[in-house]
């Protein structure tokens, strides 16, 4: 699997840290919603199709990434720096 | 001043090795005697620390990934979004860069004992090189003073195009003498001369 990384083109996996699912919400840090918390850290909905993950590029600029990939066929439909995409939802926007 | 030690030690044994018959492949040497240091700026002062790197060394960069320049034993080179590689041999370079560069517009750090910094020239290098790195070491894709950060067999390695048969390869001191050995299998089929 080849991942084109936003700064460095196109990398060999190898040089790739999974980082886990992108769709989750972190519930309000003061939250005391046991529900909410388990869901955040256990519930994973493990779709067969396209899903959004969290790489690191360790092995190249070192910057975490937001992948879209889908999980049957391992085609990658998109990547951006998880930096941008956290200052567009910032800004209002959606990743 | 005492001297800095190679990390190379016996390992580096001047001369000619290798395919004899093959002439001399590439050429292998340490570059000694330099200041390494690393500069990260913050996410909206990229614009502003490559116009201190510019002032601070001469060596003026768009921010374009991966983009470098080289001058004579000066070079600098972006490695990720906002981080250069600043060398040279003037040993008062992090000095420089330190009155240019305020903890406003990013922070430095001196790498200069932690790294060895290997460079490898002549025919055989883009081959040599393809052995033991996955990237594109072709000019097209990889262009002349552009920098790259890679990995060789999980050790992490920074790469800079010097000219269109020359690379300097940064790796860790501590992995240097391993590299280099390494780097010297890899380079036995073409020849090489240690110089
Ligand atoms: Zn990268």
């Amino acid at each position: 699997m080849i991942i084109k990384c936003p700064y460095c083109g196109p990398r060999d996996v190898i040089e790739f840290i999974y980082q886990g699912d992108a769709t989750r919400k972190r519930p309000e840090p003061a939250s005391t919603d046991q529900a909410a918390w388990n869901a955040y850290v256990y519930d994973r909905t493990n779709t067969g199709g396209s899903h959004r993950e969290f790489w690191l590029h360790g092995g190249g600029c070192r910057q975490h990434l937001v992948v879209t990939r889908d999980m049957s066929s391992h085609a990658i439909s998109s990547v951006a720096l998880a930096r941008d995409v956290a200052a567009s939802i910032n800004d209002g926007g959606r990743a | 001043m005492a001297e800095r030690q190679s990390p190379l030690g016996a390992f580096f044994v001047p001369g000619d090795h290798g395919n004899a018959a093959a002439g001399v492949g590439v050429t292998l040497r340490e570059r000694k005697n330099l200041s390494i240091v690393q500069v990260t700026a913050w996410i909206d002062t990229i614009p502003a620390v490559l116009t201190a790197i510019g002032s601070a060394t001469g060596l003026v960069l768009q921010n374009k990934p991966g983009l470098g320049r080289v001058a004579g034993e000066k070079s600098v080179f972006g490695f990720a979004p906002g981080r250069y590689f600043v060398v040279g041999a003037t040993p008062d370079l992090e000095l420089r860069l330190r009155s240019a560069i305020s903890s406003d517009l990013g922070t430095m750090i001196d790498l200069t004992h932690g790294r060895t910094v290997i460079r490898i020239g002549g025919p055989g290098s883009e081959w040599v090189l393809s052995k033991l790195f996955a990237i594109d070491f072709s000019e097209h894709a990889f262009p002349i003073a552009y920098g790259r950060a890679t990995l060789h067999h999980d050790i992490h390695a920074n790469i800079q195009r010097i000219d269109d048969e020359t690379f300097d390869i940064y790796v860790f001191r501590t992995f240097a003498r391993s590299f280099w050995q390494t780097l010297g299998h890899a380079a036995a089929e073409v020849g090489y001369r240690v110089e």
